[in-house]
C-alpha cells in the first residue's frame, strides 16, 4: 500500500517497497513477509499492529538487515538514503546506529551483564561517533537524563541486574539513541512491562519523537498502545498491510473485517455483561498460505469470491486504504462501545 | 465481602502471610525478607468472580501457590465451605480436589513429551480411576472446552496454538471437579482476539460446572471484564477491595487511582498528557515501613511511615480501602476526627 | 513472538513412530559408526566361531609373525598366540569394561540426581557437594587410585570405573533435573495432587533421559579407553587375559620388531572409540528438535 509523497515535501527517510521475505527451512518455507509497502518521514511514527503469526517481527528486522542467512528477501528498502538490501557489510554496520537502531522487548536480554550501563553507552559513542572517553562520558550522562532516568550519575555505574524493568528500558533507548538515529524501530518494547511503567515509557517515546524528530516504527498487539503514540497506523495479517490510515481512521472507523474484528476483542471499560465477538479461528500457518484473502477462513463476511482472490489496496480518501474485496457489502461498523 | 442471604461463603482467607528470608554474607546472616504476602484476607462467594489485581512484586502469584499449597504459608488460614484446609496430609488432598489452578500458558506448562490426552486424565488414574474412565472423561472435558476429542486427543503440546494450549490447562484443571478454580494470569499471554475466545468460554464452563473463580491478573480490562469483585494488591497486601462497579468508578486508594488512570487511552483524540505515577513498582524486599505505599504516594505525610493503615469502608460496607486518609482519628490531615 | 509459533488451522500429521530413530538414518557419518560399532560386537560374540578359538594357545616357534602370514593373517604375539583371536575375544573384554561401568553409573548416578534435582534443599546440596569431592580428581588419577586400591581384575575394573563416572552423571542429570524442575507442568502436577514418586517417574525422567543418555554415549568411548589405560598399567585385567589395552601393554617391547602389529589392538580402541563418538554426536543432533524444523 503506498502513499503519494506531497511534492515540494521531506523525501521519506523509510521507503519499503514490495517487500517480501521467505524463511527457508529444511522441510518447507515460511511465507513471512508478502508484498508490503510504505512511506514514513522523520518526525512520524508508525505502529503496525498484528497478533503472533503476523510477519511483524521479522518485516522490522528487514529495515536493519538483521535477519538470519536462510531469509530470500525481494523488493526494496531504503532508509536514510542506504539501500538496505544491496547494503554490504561495512555500510550496514554504519546504518546500524547512526541511522537506524531497534529497541527489543526484552530490556534484559538487550544489555551485557558484564558491563555497566555507562561502558556499553560510551562503548558506541566511541566505535561509532569516534568520540574521545571524556567526551563521550558526557553525552552518555546527557542521554540517559534525555531519558528520564533519576540520579543517572549514579545509573552508569550500575550494572544491568542492579536496576528495575522500567529503568532497563529507559537505558535501552539511551543506548539506542546514542548515534542519533534517524530512524528508532520498537518491537515491542513495552509488552512486557507494568501498566504504571508502560504508561511513562510511551509518552518518554512520544516526547523524544518530538523533540529529536526521529522517525519511530513501533510494532505492537495493543490497539491503546497504538492510540497513545502514532500518527499512522498499519494493521498486519498473514504478511501483509490489510489496513492503514491515520490512527484516527483505523481507531475510529475501520473498515476492513480483521481490523474491526482486533477492536471489537480488545477490552475497555462498559464491556462487562456483553458475550465478546473475538475472531472465530486461529492465524493461518505462514508455510501453508491459503489462495485469495488470507484472513477469509475466518472471516464473517468472505464469500467464494474471497477465497481465491486477493485484494489490492482500496483507497478510501485521505491516506486511508483497505484491503478487502467486499468493502462496498459490508454493513456499518458500529464499535462495542 | 458483603454477603446477602442467598449466596454463601465458599472461599475464606484469613492473614496469610508468606516471608522468604534472605541469607546473605560469610556467616550466612539473615539480611532482609521479602515480604511477599503479608497478612491477606478476603473472601469469594459461591459462583462469584473474584479479580485480584497488582503488578510485579505486588504478590499475587505467590498467593496463588499459597493457595494451592504449593508454598506453605507462615500463617493464616484458608477455609473452603466452612472447613478449615490445614496445608499438609489429607487436608491437602482434600483441598486440591475442591480448588485447582489453570496456569499461564508457556512452552512449560505441559510435559512435551506426553500427548494432552494424558496431560489431562494423569490426574484422575493416579486418584484412582480407570485408565478408561479417566480417558473417557478427559475426551469428553476436552470437548467441552472447544476442542473436538478425536482431533486433539493424540496431540502434542507443541503442536498446539497458544490459544488451544490454554483450553487444554483449563480441561487439565476441570478433570478433578473442583469447585473454585484459581486462574493465574491465564490469558495475558494470548493475543487479544484468542483472550476473547477464552473469555468467553471460562464464561460458559462457570454456568455449566458452577463453578467460583479467583481471576488474577495484571489486565485492569480484563479484570473490569470477567469479575464480580476486585482486591487490589501492593507490595503483599490488600490496598483496597469490593464489587468491581464500586472500585473502578470510585477509586479510592492512592495506588488504585494511579493504577486505573494508567490505562492506555483507546481515543486518539484523549491521549493521556502525564504518567499518574513515576518510577518502578519496587521490590518487595524490605518494604517501607508503615504505609508501604507512602514512598510513591503525593499525600505521604509523617504518621505515613508510623502506622500501617487499616481496610476501612468507603461508602458501603463492601468497598474498602486500607489508607489512613480513611481512617477517622489516624492522624493524617485529611483523615477525619 | 516469533513468526515460527504460527499455528496450524487445521490438522497436522501426528508424530510417525520411532522418530529418533528416524532421524539418525539420514546422517551418513552415523550410520557408518553404527556400522562399525555392529561389526565389532559381532566380532566379539562370534568370537570362537570365526577365530582359531584359542586366545592362550602360544607357540615358541611361531612368535611375532607379521600381519599376512599364512595361517595367522594378522600375525602372532610375543608369546606366539595368534592377533586376530586374541583381538576377537580382547573385544569381549574390552567392550564389557567400556559399557557395563557406563550403563551402572548411569543407574546410580542418573538416579541420584533426579532425586537431588527433584528435592532441591538440603538433599540437594549434601548429594552434590559429596559428588563434589570425587569430581574434584581427574578422572584418570581417581581410577588409577581407586583401582590401586581395589586391585586387578574385572569386576574390580567395572566397580572402579563405575565409581569414577557416578559423579559427573549426578551432576548432569541434577542440573537438567532442576531446570524441569522449575517448569510449570511439574507445578500443575503438584498441584493437582500427584505424589512426587510418580513425578519423578511420568513427568521428570522421560525428560531428562534425553540429554543423560547422549552425556552417557559420549563416556562409552571414555570408558573403554580408560579400562584400557588401566590395564596397560597392569591394574586392570590382568595377563593372560586378551584384553585390548593389556595386550598393548605386553605388546610394548615388541614395537621395534613388529610396529604394525603391535599398533593393532591401539588401532582397534581407536576405532571402537571413534565409533562411540560418533554415535553419540548424531544422538544428540537426532534428540535436538530445534534442528529437525
Amino acid at each position: 500500500m503506498t502513499e503519494q509523497v506531497s511534492s515540494g515535501a521531506e523525501a521519506p527517510v523509510v521507503s519499503v517497497r514490495n517487500l517480501e521475505v521467505k524463511l527457508k527451512r529444511r522441510s518447507n518455507v515460511i511465507s513471512a513477509v508478502n508484498g508490503i509497502s510504505f512511506d514514513l518521514k522523520r518526525g512520524e511514527c508508525l505502529t503496525v499492529i498484528g497478533e503472533s503469526g503476523s510477519g511483524k517481527s521479522v518485516m522490522l528486522r528487514s529495515l536493519m538487515g538483521l535477519l538470519p542467512s536462510n531469509a530470500q528477501i525481494t523488493g526494496e528498502i531504503k532508509v536514510d538514503g542506504h539501500d538496505v538490501l544491496r547494503a554490504g557489510k561495512q555500510e550496514l554496520m554504519r546504518l546500524r546506529g547512526e541511522s537506524v537502531a531497534m529497541i527489543f522487548q526484552e530490556p534484559s536480554t538487550a544489555l551485557d551483564p558484564v558491563f555497566t550501563i555507562g561502558d556499553q553507552i560510551i562503548e558506541t559513542l566511541i566505535r561509532h561517533e569516534g568520540m574521545s572517553h571524556k567526551a563521550a562520558s558526557k553525552r552518555a550522562l546527557e542521554l540517559l537524563e534525555l531519558v528520564a532516568i533519576p540520579s543517572a550519575a549514579r545509573r552508569l555505574k550500575n550494572y544491568s541486574h542492579e536496576i528495575s524493568g522500567g529503568m532497563r528500558q529507559r537505558c535501552v533507548i539511551a543506548l539506542a539513541l546514542a548515534c542519533n538515529p534517524k530512524v528508532l524501530l520498537a518491537d515491542e518494547p513495552t509488552t512486557a512491562l507494568d501498566a504504571t511503567v508502560q504508561i511513562q515509557l510511551l509518552l518518554l517515546l512520544r516526547r523524544l519523537q518530538s523533540e529529536l524528530n526521529m522517525a519511530v516504527i513501533f510494532v505492537t498487539h495493543d490497539m491503546g498502545v497504538a492510540a497513545e503514540i502514532s500518527d499512522k497506523v498499519a494493521v498486519m495479517y498473514a504478511g501483509r498491510f490489510v489496513e492503514t490510515g491515520t490512527t484516527e481512521d483505523i481507531l475510529l472507523s475501520p473498515r476492513q473485517p480483521y481490523t474491526q474484528g482486533l477492536l471489537n476483542s480488545t477490552l475497555h471499560a462498559g464491556m462487562r455483561g456483553q458475550v465478546l465477538q473475538g475472531i472465530k479461528g486461529a492465524p493461518p500457518n505462514l508455510a501453508e498460505l491459503p489462495a485469495g484473502c488470507a484472513f477469509a477462513p475466518r472471516c464473517a463476511f468472505s464469500d467464494e469470491g474471497c477465497l481465491s482472490w486477493t485484494p489490492d489496496a482500496t483507497a478510501l480518501g485521505g491516506s486511508h486504504y483497505a484491503a478487502c474485496r467486499r468493502l462496498a457489502d459490508l454493513p456499518e461498523f458500529k464499535p462495542v462501545r | 465481602m458483603s454477603n446477602t442471604g442467598t449466596m454463601q461463603k465458599l472461599l475464606d482467607v484469613q492473614g496469610l502471610t508468606k516471608h522468604f528470608t534472605i541469607r546473605g554474607g560469610i556467616l550466612n546472616r539473615v539480611e532482609g525478607a521479602v515480604k511477599a504476602v503479608d497478612g491477606v484476607s478476603f473472601s469469594v462467594n459461591k459462583g462469584e468472580i473474584l479479580g485480584i489485581v497488582g503488578e510485579s512484586g505486588c504478590g499475587k502469584s505467590t498467593l496463588a501457590r499459597l493457595l494451592m499449597g504449593l508454598i506453605t504459608p507462615d500463617s493464616g488460614t484458608v477455609t473452603i465451605g466452612g472447613q478449615e484446609m490445614k496445608m499438609r496430609g489429607r487436608s491437602l488432598v482434600d483441598l486440591r480436589r475442591r480448588m485447582q489452578m489453570v496456569f499461564q500458558d508457556s512452552h512449560a506448562s505441559f510435559n512435551p513429551q506426553r500427548t494432552i490426552l494424558d496431560a489431562i486424565a494423569y490426574a484422575p488414574r493416579v486418584h484412582g480411576k480407570s485408565k478408561q474412565q479417566a480417558e473417557a472423561e478427559a475426551r469428553d472435558l476436552l470437548t467441552r472446552v472447544g476442542l473436538q476429542a478425536d482431533r486433539f486427543a493424540e496431540r502434542y503440546p507443541m503442536e498446539l496454538s497458544g490459544g488451544q494450549r490454554q483450553r487444554v490447562n483449563i480441561a487439565r484443571a476441570l478433570a478433578l471437579q473442583p469447585e473454585i478454580l484459581i486462574l493465574d494470569e491465564s490469558v495475558s499471554a494470548l493475543d487479544k482476539s484468542v483472550e476473547a475466545q477464552i473469555l468467553n468460554l471460562l464464561q460458559q464452563l462457570k454456568a455449566e460446572f458452577g463453578l467460583t473463580y479467583l481471576f488474577i491478573s495484571h489486565d485492569l480490562n480484563v479484570i473490569e471484564y470477567l469479575s464480580d469483585s476486585v482486591l487490589v494488591m501492593y507490595l503483599g497486601q490488600v490496598v483496597e477491595r469490593g464489587p468491581v462497579q464500586d472500585v473502578y468508578s470510585n477509586p479510592t486508594h492512592p495506588y488504585t487511582k494511579a493504577l486505573l488512570a494508567s490505562k492506555p487511552s483507546l481515543d486518539p483524540r484523549k491521549r493521556t498528557t502525564a504518567a499518574p505515577i513515576a518510577g518502578d513498582p519496587p521490590s518487595p524486599i524490605n518494604p517501607p515501613s508503615g504505609c508501604r505505599f507512602r514512598t510513591r504516594c503525593l499525600h505521604a505525610e509523617a504518621i505515613c511511615g508510623k502506622r500501617a493503615p487499616k481496610l476501612t469502608a468507603v461508602g458501603t460496607e463492601a468497598h474498602q480501602v486500607a489508607c489512613l486518609m480513611n481512617e477517622p482519628g489516624s492522624g493524617h490531615s485529611k483523615a477525619a476526627a | 513472538m516469533s513468526v515460527v509459533s504460527a499455528t496450524a488451522s487445521k490438522a497436522s500429521a501426528s508424530q510417525p513412530r520411532f522418530p529418533v530413530l528416524r532421524r539418525l538414518l539420514p546422517e551418513t557419518p552415523t550410520v557408518i559408526a553404527m556400522i562399525a560399532l555392529l561389526l565389532i560386537v559381532l566380532m566379539a560374540v562370534f568370537a570362537p566361531w570365526i577365530t582359531t578359538g584359542e586366545p592362550y594357545q602360544g607357540s615358541a616357534l611361531a612368535r611375532l609373525k607379521p600381519i599376512g602370514t599364512p595361517g595367522h593373517w594378522l600375525g602372532t604375539d610375543e608369546i606366539g598366540r595368534d592377533m586376530w583371536t586374541r583381538l576377537a575375544y580382547g573385544g569381549r573384554l574390552s567392550l564389557i569394561a567400556g559399557i557395563a561401568p557406563v550403563v551402572l553409573a548411569l543407574i546410580i548416578g542418573g538416579g541420584l540426581g533426579l532425586y537431588a534435582g527433584y528435592a532441591g534443599g538440603r538433599a540437594n546440596t549434601i548429594i552434590m557437594r559429596v559428588m563434589d569431592v570425587f569430581y574434584a580428581f581427574p578422572s584418570v588419577l581417581l581410577a588409577v587410585a581407586v583401582g590401586a586400591m581395589a586391585g586387578s581384575g574385572l569386576l574390580n575394573t567395572v566397580a572402579t570405573l563405575t565409581i569414577v563416572f557416578v559423579p559427573p552423571f549426578v551432576r548432569v542429570t541434577e542440573s537438567v533435573s532442576t531446570r524441569i524442575r522449575h517448569m510449570d507442568f511439574i507445578e500443575a502436577a503438584r498441584a493437582t495432587g500427584i505424589p512426587t514418586w510418580r513425578i519423578i517417574l511420568h513427568h521428570m525422567l522421560g525428560n531428562v533421559a534425553g540429554p543423560i543418555v547422549v552425556y552417557a554415549t559420549s563416556y562409552a568411548s571414555i570408558s573403554l579407553i580408560l579400562s584400557a589405560g588401566l590395564s596397560f598399567l597392569g591394574l586392570g585385567v590382568p595377563p593372560p587375559a586378551a584384553e585390548w589395552g593389556q595386550m598393548l601393554n605386553s605388546l610394548r617391547q615388541s614395537i621395534y620388531i613388529q610396529p604394525w602389529l603391535s599398533a593393532l589392538p591401539g588401532f582397534m580402541i581407536f576405532v571402537t572409540s571413534m565409533s562411540l563418538n560418533v554415535i553419540s554426536d548424531g544422538l544428540r543432533n537426532a534428540l535436538d528438535l530445534k534442528k529437525q524444523m
